[in-house]
């Protein structure tokens, strides 16, 4: 912006006073893990190792963490991977064939994208306990990239209309089908918002709280949202330094995939669906 | 009909979850709204017709959670927006990649799963000598349960600030540099050109920005739940989407209610649907559809 650039270093120190809370909160969240105990954000009592039991025992009779970690990777990457696929093929018929109810279907597709599904819960409940899927995995990872696609669709129906026409007009001459157009042509030029809506799928899902919470019961199917909020409740305040650590164990490979995948990202969570 | 067969085919499977997942579940917490389903009449269960709804405007409770969503949507939107907007001006301010470090900061929140989010929060506000707030102000206290209703405000708005924060962002950048460049040879000073020429032009984000807010925070519950959980107390900080979980999940007295939790519900479905349709008018729908590219075959 073309204002006054000489006073920016007070505009600094004014967000970062602003921002400290938020640093203060995820230092807290690290120092905690590796100590004994925490003032504050001043370890005392040394470090202490025992934080990261978890990772090799069981924690009061749960089962091991693994087994969460491995079912919200099974989550995320399953809710991802339906979502991407389901909402480029949705887009591209949008954004690309004709048919009847076009303008119906993407209107429809606009307000579920700004309707708040989680009032549906109730009603979700109830469906998936009918088709069979409650506490189940697949079950809730069908719920989950049914909530997002619209989301999807919006975001890649946008990635669609900015592609240039001539190389499919090309190969639609030569007598290719759309199928083939859309897996050879279309997918690859939409490269970035696969990955900008496959990095947002797999961050929202990972931290995914109240669905599996509803929808699963069995903590042989529970994700790392509910393990660690099952220990939340179960462990004293002297023993924060377990939570913390499991904390961070779960936080860790958002923030890298965050990292990576930032640039893709921005725009996304501009349009994004969290309060 | 052939021509269209292969439309069908890519709309398939969206369709069929959107049916699923998204309409089915509409119409069902109408109807279910409609009967008096609950744990013990789980498998005979009968209509009441209105009656979930009558019991809603006669409940001890209605009025107290009524204020509470009030309150929750007020004074979280205010902080989102407010919050949004001024972390977009200053960081439009900064140097790019301090702007983007700062962004980025913001967004953290965002992105850190709810269940760790709020655990910082509780270590934070825990008692002394193990919490921060405690240690900082030298008055132990568990301040989530002390001041529930700053804890909520804040959590939720830290969270919300990003997405005023991301939009208002990309609008600034948006906004011509001749158009600053006069103000400043027109001698504003920084304040004027952001009050005359910035805000000004922010009009329709900041809009949009409050009416989808608007709508999410009346529907959304979550780190409500994970922090009170509509506490401390009865229904301190209980708000209407959450007590549809409650009546429906975890009711008090272990006889879950899902008519009257669809009945809840149902009025944030009609809500939810009623606004979006509202969007859809004011935020240019025509312009957003375009023709598609023709088929050839």
């Amino acid at each position: 912006m073309g204002l006054n650039r000489r006073v920016w270093p007070w505009w600094a120190v004014l967000l970062g006073l602003l921002s400290l809370p938020i640093v203060a909160g995820y230092l807290w969240l690290v120092l905690s893990s590796l100590s004994n105990q925490m003032h504050g954000l001043l370890p005392t009592g040394g470090w202490k190792l025992q934080n990261w039991r978890f990772l090799w025992e069981s924690v009061g009779g749960r089962p091991s963490i693994w087994g969460a970690l491995s079912n919200t990777l099974i989550f995320a990457f399953g809710v991802a991977a339906l979502e991407v696929l389901i909402s480029a093929m949705t887009a591209y018929a949008i954004s690309r064939l004709r048919f009847p109810g076009r303008g119906i279907y993407l209107g429809m597709i606009l307000v579920l994208h700004s309707f708040p599904a989680v009032s549906l819960l109730i009603a979700i409940f109830y469906i998936l306990r009918l088709l069979g899927l409650f506490d189940t995995l697949i079950g809730v990872i069908l719920v989950k990239a049914a909530l997002d696609i619209p989301l999807g669709i919006w975001v890649l129906k946008g990635f669609f209309d900015g592609l240039s026409w001539d190389m499919e007009m090309a190969a639609l001459t030569d007598g290719a089908s759309r199928w083939v157009i859309f897996w050879r042509i279309a997918l690859p030029l939409v490269r970035p918002g696969l990955l900008a809506l496959g990095t947002f799928a797999l961050l929202s899902a990972w931290g995914e709280f109240i669905l599996p919470y509803t929808l699963i019961i069995s903590n042989k199917t529970w994700t790392l949202s509910l393990y660690l909020q099952s220990l939340i409740g179960a462990v004293d305040l002297t023993d924060y330094g377990l939570l913390a650590a499991v904390g961070l164990f779960y936080l860790l490979p958002v923030v890298v995939l965050f990292l990576l995948g930032q640039r893709y990202l921005l725009d996304i969570y501009g349009g994004g669906s969290k309060g | 009909m052939r021509r269209w067969s292969v439309a069908a085919l890519f709309l398939l499977p969206g369709s069929l979850l959107i049916v699923l997942f998204f309409l089915l579940p509409v119409v069902l917490t109408l109807v279910l709204s409609a009967t008096n389903l609950s744990t013990t009449t789980f498998s005979h269960p009968s209509w009441v017709g209105w009656g979930n709804y009558q019991e809603l405007l006669q409940a001890r409770f209605t009025p107290l959670i009524l204020k509470n969503t009030l309150k929750y949507v007020i004074l979280t939107l205010f902080f989102n927006v407010g919050m949004g907007l001024l972390l977009a001006l200053i960081t439009a301010f900064l140097p790019v990649r301090l702007g983007d470090a700062f962004r980025a900061l913001w967004l953290l929140p965002r992105i850190t799963a709810s269940v760790v989010y709020v655990l910082i929060w509780q270590g934070l506000a825990a008692v002394a000598p193990y919490g921060l707030l405690s240690d900082l102000t030298g008055n132990s206290q568990n301040w989530i349960q002390q001041s529930p209703w700053a804890v909520v405000v804040l959590a939720n708005g830290v969270i919300g600030a990003s997405f005023g924060m991301l939009l208002f962002t990309s609008a600034i950048r948006a906004i011509p540099s001749d158009l600053l460049h006069a103000a400043a040879v027109d001698g504003a000073t920084t304040w004027q050109s952001i009050y005359r020429v910035v805000l000004p032009l922010l009009r329709w984000p900041i809009l949009f920005v409050s009416a989808y807010q608007t709508l999410s925070l009346l529907t959304s519950f979550e780190y409500i739940l994970l922090l009170t959980n509509g506490g401390p107390g009865f229904y301190s900080t209980e708000v209407w989407s959450l007590s549809a979980y409650h009546q429906a999940f975890s009711n008090y007295f272990g006889n879950a209610q899902f008519g009257l939790g669809s009945a809840m519900a149902a009025v944030l479905v009609v809500i939810g649907v009623v606004v979006s349709l509202i969007y859809l008018r004011v935020f240019n729908f025509k312009e957003l559809l375009g023709e598609p590219k023709v088929e050839v075959n």
